[in-house]
């Protein structure tokens, strides 16, 4: 018995970078989930007296058109959670096709990949982000999620090749080639289920990212108008200057959950890379 | 050139560069340097070389899983390249070095036996699949209800390499190209693995090309012996001629290298 908990307390201690981030994404999830449920003030209802500090009926406060920030902030997490993990969902797919393309084709289709890869990448994100943002009028999620999906993927396209690259000299490939397996099936069932672990840590990294563009973007203004995330609401504390005029409970809030689903993630990433990648594990 | 004639498998002129660098502009490296060899049906033949002299270059390029810069192979006076993959592919099968890699770990072991089954044209009834596998693997020496449904890293050298071995059965070629196949099992695993070599060749007419650096295993098992140095074949001929008059320095390096090796070939004679 005492033996077990040792155990699981030696098991505690090496995953526990993995285990606070994933305890942290848990409880930041279920606030905003939970608190959807629990907590059913209309975010966007303009129903109290303007700029009030934390009370008990508005546990933090209002925000200058009346509006309860508890509210907006539990409806905001959801929404900056929806769309981080959609366009995570889409840079790190097409970060997959093209980075496996271009690793296992190899030669000329990999020379041209990596050049349209290598040109996304010098070009700064955010600057990027604005020009397409400012270009296209529509202000949507679905927007949002595509902008901040399709210019995201060439550093996991640039990891994912070079994974690829170095499986496909593996014999176990050669083996499906002369098993008469198709090219896609060599790709999809022999390739990348072996570097599964690799998709997901691209994956988490890619979802902190997209919330932090999101926030990045909304908050200078090319965010979706009609959606309260949480970069629309540093938006809103930026527009009224709410530093300046010390509304702490306004602008605190989004900006501390943000930086922790970053941290998170982070720690959910390193906590991977530790458990996956032999050379950090024997370090410790 | 009557043996010419005879030849299941003939490489001419062969040569492989490998070019790195963007549109590969960069250096060159020259694995296969004008290489010729023919291989006879029920023929063991040995590709001896240290490593990076190009003998599991030659090995992709038999088959087909590289490109050859210049030269060509010819299998029953055909071009491979024109041969269609799953055609050739049913003819010329291999087994690998490394029989841990050659498993997808992901995997269980069965599911890569029966992946060979796509080699043929004909649809296969899952019965008909369990019962060609079961076959294959009791003519080796294995239960398949011990190792079919297990993943690779529950097994041992021996057993995946018998696996590996088992696999090639199933599809049944006309050469087998195993390089280095021994290497990575125990010394006992490794006499029985020559000996189902040797029966392959001597009892089922199989051509066998053996890819190995340890010059004691190619003349135990071969009836004729190719040694490459950097890319080139610096001898060619009978085990006995290659052994008692090495020609090529290196051959005689080889040679010198393993130190019983006159007792032990004589041993392995009679």
């Amino acid at each position: 018995m005492t033996e077990r908990i040792v155990n699981a307390g030696k098991l505690i201690v090496r995953y526990k970078k993995l285990l606070i981030g994933v305890t942290m994404l848990v409880a930041i999830i279920a606030f905003c989930t939970l608190g959807m449920l629990l907590y059913p003030i209309d975010p966007k209802a303009i129903i109290f007296r303007d700029l009030q500090p934390p009370s008990s009926t508005n546990p933090l406060g209002t925000d200058v058109f009346g509006r309860d920030v508890l509210a907006q902030l539990i409806h905001g997490t959801y929404n900056s959670f929806r769309i981080g993990i959609l366009a995570g969902l889409i840079a790190t797919l097409i970060g997959i096709v093209v980075g496996a393309a271009a690793g296992y084709f190899g030669g000329m289709l990999d020379d041209l990949l990596n050049l349209i890869t290598n040109t996304f990448l010098v070009i700064p994100t955010l600057a990027l982000l604005i020009v397409i943002a400012s270009y296209i009028r529509i202000r949507s999620e679905l927007m949002m999620v595509l902008i901040i999906g399709v210019t995201a993927w060439p550093w996991t396209a640039r990891a994912i090749r070079a994974q690829v690259y170095s499986l496909k000299t593996r014999e176990f490939v050669d083996l499906a080639k002369i098993s008469g397996l198709p090219k896609y099936e060599i790709i999809v069932f022999e390739i990348l289920p072996n570097m599964l672990s690799y998709i997901v840590m691209c994956f988490t990294l890619q979802m902190a990212g997209a919330i932090l563009s999101e926030a990045g973007l909304s908050a200078i203004g090319l965010g979706p108008t009609a959606l309260i995330t949480l970069g629309m609401m540093l938006r809103w504390t930026i527009v009224w200057e709410a530093p300046r005029i010390g509304t702490w409970w306004w602008f605190i809030p989004p900006g501390l959950i943000i930086t922790l689903i970053a941290v998170s993630f982070l720690l959910i990433n390193n906590g991977l890379d530790e458990i996956y990648n032999p050379r950090l594990r024997r370090m410790r | 050139m009557n043996m010419k004639e005879e030849a299941l498998l003939r490489v001419e002129n062969l040569t492989k560069i490998f070019k790195t660098g963007f549109l590969g502009k960069g250096e060159k490296i020259i694995a296969v340097n004008d290489v010729s060899f023919f291989l006879k049906k029920g023929e063991v033949l040995s590709l001896i070389g240290e490593s990076g002299s190009g003998k599991t270059t030659i090995a992709r390029l038999i088959l087909k899983l590289l490109k050859p810069t210049s030269g060509r192979i010819y299998y029953e006076d055909t071009d491979i390249w024109e041969i269609s993959d799953k055609a050739y592919w049913r003819k010329v099968q291999a087994i690998f070095q490394d029989p841990y890699a050659s498993f997808n770990s992901f995997y269980k072991v069965e599911r890569t036996l029966k992946n060979v089954f796509k080699l043929f044209p004909d649809k296969v009834s899952e019965g008909e699949k369990d019962k060609k596998v079961h076959e294959a693997l009791e003519k080796i020496g294995l239960n398949p209800k011990e190792v079919l449904g297990k993943h690779p890293f529950e097994l041992s050298g021996g057993q995946m390499q018998r696996l590996l071995l088992a696999r090639c059965l199933i599809i049944d070629p006309e050469v087998i190209i195993a390089d280095e196949p021994t290497s990575m099992v125990d010394a006992s695993m490794r006499v029985i693995l020559l000996n189902i070599f040797k029966e392959l060749s001597k009892k089922a007419d199989k051509s066998i090309i053996f890819i190995t650096h340890d010059i004691s295993q190619a003349f135990y098992i071969s009836d004729r012996v190719l040694v490459m140095y950097r890319g080139r074949i610096v001898e060619n001929g009978p085990v006995e001629q290659i052994l008692f008059s090495p020609q090529h320095p290196y051959t005689k390096r080889l040679i010198s290298d393993v130190p019983k090796l006159h007792e032990k070939f004589k041993f392995t004679l009679t």
